[in-house]
C-alpha cells in the first residue's frame, strides 16, 4: 500500500517522490534521494527540480553540514521500527546541525513510536501501516503527554519545578 | 525515601493507560506480536516457558511497607501466592494472566510502583548499593543520582529502541557492592579534596556469553554534568552499536571492538556538544531530590549492651548477628540482611506472607524502610541494634530467619529450565541440592564467605561469571552439564572467574563443589582467608588436582 503523509495532525497531499539509486532523475518536480545519490547530484541537477534527501539508520547526517541551508525537506528511513538510530539522526539534525525545516519519518513507522519520534524532532510521518493510519485518523492520541527529559520538539514547556521535565505544546499530535 | 508528586503520579497513571491501550490493540490485531513484543517488555511483561512474566521495578531496590504489602497483595490475587526477587532489584511474578496485567498496573501505581523499562532494549531500572544511606563506608548516598537517572531515562524518546538493554548502576561506597562494572555504565560516586562530588564512570561492562569488566572512562565526572554524559554515551550507543546479531549488541561489544580510547574520544565528542545545555543539573535540582533522601531520625536509646547480652545468652541469636548483620553509619545502629535463601529453598522466592511479616518489621523496627539487594536478598537497613532480637524473632516466625548472609548456601540462581524458555538447564534444583549440602551452620560458618552463582544457560542471568565458585548450566548430547568456573568476583576488585575444566553431569555437580570447597579448607593459611582470597593466591592448580587428578 502507498505511503500517506501524516502532518499537522491530518492526512496531507505529498508532492515528493522517492527516487532510488538508479531511477532516472526529472528536469521538474520535487524528489527524495538517498544521501549517495543527493550528493551526487545536488551541484548539477536542474534549478527547477526539488531536492530532498533520505538518511537511512546508517548515514552520518555531518554529510549533509554544507547543503542544509538549501535543505527544506530531509527523511530519515526505518527500515525495521525496533532500529532505533533514526531518533538519535534526527536529534543531531535539530541540535549539532540546527536544521529547522520538514523532518519526516518513512519506513516502518507505527503509532507508538510516533509520539517519541515527534518528541525527537521529526515532524512528518510517512504512513503505510493500516492499524496506525486508522488511529490517527480517528484521533487516537497514545501519548504519554509528561516528559521526564529536554528534547527537540517544538513548544514543549518545563513542567512545574523540575529542571528537565517537560509538557507538551498545547496541540497534541 | 523519593514520593511521587503530582508530575509522577499523572506520568505513571498515563503509563498505564497507554499500555492498557497498547493490550487492547494487541487483541484487536492492530498489533502483531513483533510489534507489541518491545512494547510490552518496555513495561516488564515477558513471555516465559509456561506463562506471561511481570517485572516489577523496585527503583535502586528502596521500598517501604506499604509497598511491599501491595507486592504481597499482587502476589496473592492475581499470582500463585509469591514473588520472586531478582539480581537487579526487581520483583518477577511468575503467573499473572495477560489481561489482569492493566489491573496489577494500576495497583502497583496506588504504591508509586511500577513496572516501566525493567525489560526490552532500552534503560532498565538503575540499581544502587542496597546498604545506601546506611553503610557505614559510605562517601555519599547514590540513591539521589540513581533517581535523577531513573527520572531521565524514563520513555526517553531517543533511546528506547537501543540495540540491546542498557543498565546502570551507581554506588557511593568504596567497596562496591552494586557490581557497577559489570554494567553497561557504572558510576562510583565519589568527593574531591574540597568536597565537590563526582564520579569515577565505568562503561562496557557485562555478563551474558561474553562477560567483560567494563573500563574507566572517566575518574572523575562532577555531579552537574552526569546527565549530559550519560546522554553522550547512549548516544555513541544508539548509533554504532551493532543491531546485526543481538549477541554482540550489548555497549561491552562496542568498546571491545571500537577500541576504548576511540570509544572515549566519541563520547567526549558528543558530550562537549550538549555539556552546557539544559542537562546540566542544577544544584537546587540535585538538593531537592536529596532531600528525599534524607537520613530518618536516629536514635540509638539507652541501652547500648542490650544486643550483646541477648547474644550471649542465645546462640541461634548470635550466629545471625554474626553473618547477617552490616555496620551502620550512626552508633547504635546496623542494617539486617533477611536471606531469601532458607536452605533447600528456591533461591530469592517470597511467599505473599513472607513479604507482609516483613513489612510489618520494617515499619516497626526499620523505619519503615526495606531493600532488595542484587544478591536476591532483603535488607532492613536502618534497625537499631537493641531491636534486633526481636527482628530476628520476628523473621525465624516467617521462617527467613537463616543466618546464612554471604555464606555457601547464599547463593544466586536464575530460574534455568523450571521457568525459562530460554535454559539449558536446570538451576534452582541445584542451588536447593547444594544448599542441603552444606546446610549445617557449623558447617557453613567454617567455610566462611564464599559466592556460588548459578545460570541455567549462558546467558548468565545467575551472574556466573562474577561468582567466586559460578556453574553454567549447558546442555550435551540431551543431558544437562554444568560448567565451574573459579575466581569470578563482582566487587571493586571485579574479575570474571576462569573455567576449571571439563563439566559434571546434574548428579555429579554438587559432589564437584564439595570437592573444591574441601580443597579450599585443606589449603587456606588461616581460616579467615576466604576462598576467593586463597584461590587468588594458589591459583587453580590445586582445585584441578582435586577434580580431575591433573595438575
Ligand atoms: C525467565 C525469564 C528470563 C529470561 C527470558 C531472561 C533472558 C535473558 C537474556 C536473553 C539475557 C542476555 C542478554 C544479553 O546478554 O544481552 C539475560 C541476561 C541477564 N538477566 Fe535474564 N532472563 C530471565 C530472567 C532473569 C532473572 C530472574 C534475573 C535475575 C535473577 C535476570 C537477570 C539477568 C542479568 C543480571 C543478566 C546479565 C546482564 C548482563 O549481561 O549484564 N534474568 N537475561
Ligand atoms: S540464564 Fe538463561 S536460563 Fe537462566 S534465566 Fe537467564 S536466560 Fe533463563
Amino acid at each position: 500500500m502507498a505511503a500517506q503523509l501524516f502532518r499537522d495532525g491530518a492526512f496531507v497531499a505529498d508532492d515528493w517522490h522517492h527516487l532510488g539509486e538508479d531511477d532516472p532523475l526529472p528536469d521538474s518536480g520535487a524528489v527524495i534521494l538517498p544521501l549517495g545519490r543527493y550528493l551526487e547530484v545536488v551541484a548539477t541537477a536542474p534549478a527547477s527540480l526539488g531536492l530532498a534527501v533520505l538518511l537511512r539508520a546508517g548515514d552520518e547526517p555531518d554529510a549533509l553540514q554544507p547543503h542544509l541551508s538549501q535543505l527544506g525537506l530531509i527523511a530519515v528511513d526505518f527500515a525495521k521500527f525496533s532500529d532505533g538510530r533514526g531518533y538519535s539522526i534526527a536529534r543531531l539534525l535539530r541540535q549539532r546541525h540546527g536544521f529547522d525545516g520538514e523532518l519526516r519519518a518513512v519506513g516502518d513507522v507505527l503509532l507508538d513510536q510516533i509520539p517519541l519520534m515527534r518528541r525527537c524532532g521529526f515532524t512528518a510521518f510517512e504512513i503505510v501501516h493500516a492499524p496506525t493510519r486508522r488511529a490517527l485518523e480517528a484521533g487516537h492520541d497514545v501519548e504519554v503527554p509528561l516528559y521526564l527529559q529536554p528534547a527537540e520538539r517544538a513548544g514543549e514547556r518545563p513542567a512545574g519545578a523540575r529542571a528537565w521535565a517537560r509538557r507538551p505544546a498545547a496541540s497534541r499530535i | 525515601m523519593y514520593r511521587y508528586d503530582e508530575f509522577d503520579t499523572d506520568f505513571v497513571s498515563a503509563r498505564v493507560e497507554q499500555f492498557t491501550d497498547q493490550v487492547r490493540r494487541r487483541l484487536a490485531g492492530d498489533l502483531d506480536e513483533d510489534q507489541f513484543k518491545p512494547l510490552r517488555l518496555m513495561n516488564g511483561v515477558y513471555l516465559q516457558l509456561h506463562a506471561y512474566m511481570l517485572r516489577v521495578a523496585i527503583p535502586y531496590g528502596t521500598l517501604n511497607g506499604a509497598q511491599m504489602r501491595k507486592l504481597a497483595y499482587v502476589a496473592r490475587t492475581y499470582d500463585r501466592g509469591y514473588g520472586h526477587f531478582t539480581t537487579r532489584q526487581n520483583i518477577q511474578f511468575n503467573w499473572p494472566r495477560l489481561k489482569d496485567i492493566p489491573a496489577i498496573l494500576e495497583e502497583l501505581a496506588k504504591v508509586e510502583m511500577h513496572a516501566i523499562q525493567t525489560s526490552g532494549n532500552c534503560i532498565r531500572n538503575v540499581t544502587a548499593d542496597h546498604f545506601s544511606g546506611a553503610a557505614a563506608d559510605e562517601i555519599l548516598d547514590p540513591r539521589p543520582y540513581a533517581e535523577i537517572l531513573r527520572q531521565w531515562s524514563s520513555l526517553h524518546p531517543e533511546f528506547s529502541f537501543l540495540p540491546r538493554k542498557f543498565k546502570i548502576a551507581v554506588t557511593g561506597a568504596p567497596h562496591d557492592r552494586a557490581a557497577v562494572q559489570v554494567h553497561d555504565i557504572g558510576l562510583q560516586a565519589k568527593r574531591d579534596a574540597n568536597g565537590n562530588v563526582g564520579f569515577a564512570v565505568f562503561v562496557g561492562g557485562g555478563l551474558g556469553r561474553t562477560p567483560m569488566i567494563a573500563r574507566k572512562v572517566r575518574d572523575f565526572l562532577p555531579e552537574e554534568e552526569l546527565l549530559a554524559y550519560c546522554e553522550a554515551i547512549l548516544r555513541v550507543y544508539n548509533r554504532y552499536g551493532r543491531r546485526d546479531n543481538k549477541y554482540k549488541a550489548r555497549i561491552k561489544i562496542l568498546v571491545h571492538e571500537t577500541g576504548v580510547e576511540t570509544l572515549k574520544a566519541d563520547i567526549e565528542h558528543a558530550f562537549e556538544e550538549i555539556r552546557h545545555g539544559v542537562l546540566r543539573l542544577p544544584q537546587d535540582e540535585i538538593d531537592r531530590i536529596t532531600d528525599y533522601f534524607a537520613a530518618p531520625a536516629f536514635a540509638a536509646g539507652a541501652d547500648a549492651d542490650a544486643l550483646d547480652r541477648a547474644t550471649a545468652a542465645d546462640p541461634a541469636l548470635a550466629a545471625f548477628v554474626e553473618r547477617n548483620l552490616q555496620p551502620h553509619k550512626a552508633p547504635g545502629y546496623a542494617s539486617v540482611t533477611i536471606s531469601l535463601k532458607p536452605i533447600g529453598k528456591a533461591p530469592g522466592d517470597a511467599t505473599a506472607d513472607q513479604m507482609d511479616a516483613v513489612a510489618a518489621l520494617a515499619e516497626r523496627y526499620g523505619h519503615d524502610e526495606i531493600r532488595v539487594s542484587h544478591e536476591q536478598n532483603l535488607v532492613l537497613p536502618h534497625v537499631r541494634k537493641a531491636d534486633v532480637p526481636a527482628v530476628f524473632e520476628g523473621l525465624k516466625d516467617t521462617g527467613l530467619a537463616e543466618a546464612n548472609a554471604g555464606l555457601v548456601t547464599d547463593i544466586i540462581a536464575c530460574p534455568g529450565m523450571d521457568f525459562c524458555a530460554l535454559a539449558t538447564a536446570r538451576s534452582i534444583p541445584v542451588a536447593q541440592r547444594i544448599s542441603e549440602r552444606f546446610g549445617t551452620p557449623d558447617r557453613q560458618r567454617d567455610i566462611g564467605d564464599l559466592k556460588i552463582k548459578i545460570s541455567g544457560c549462558i546467558n548468565a542471568c545467575g551472574h556466573h561469571h562474577v561468582g567466586h565458585i559460578g556453574i553454567l548450566g549447558v546442555e550435551k548430547k540431551g543431558e544437562e552439564y554444568y560448567q565451574i568456573t573459579l575466581g569470578g568476583s563482582g566487587d571493586e576488585n571485579s574479575a570474571i572467574g576462569e573455567i576449571i575444566g571439563r563439566g559434571f553431569s546434574y548428579e555429579e555437580v554438587v559432589d564437584a563443589v564439595e570437592t573444591l570447597v574441601d580443597t579450599y579448607i585443606g589449603l587456606r593459611d588461616a581460616p579467615d582467608e576466604d576462598f576467593l582470597a586463597a584461590y587468588r593466591r594458589v591459583g587453580d592448580a590445586p582445585f584441578k588436582e582435586a577434580l580431575y587428578g591433573t595438575a
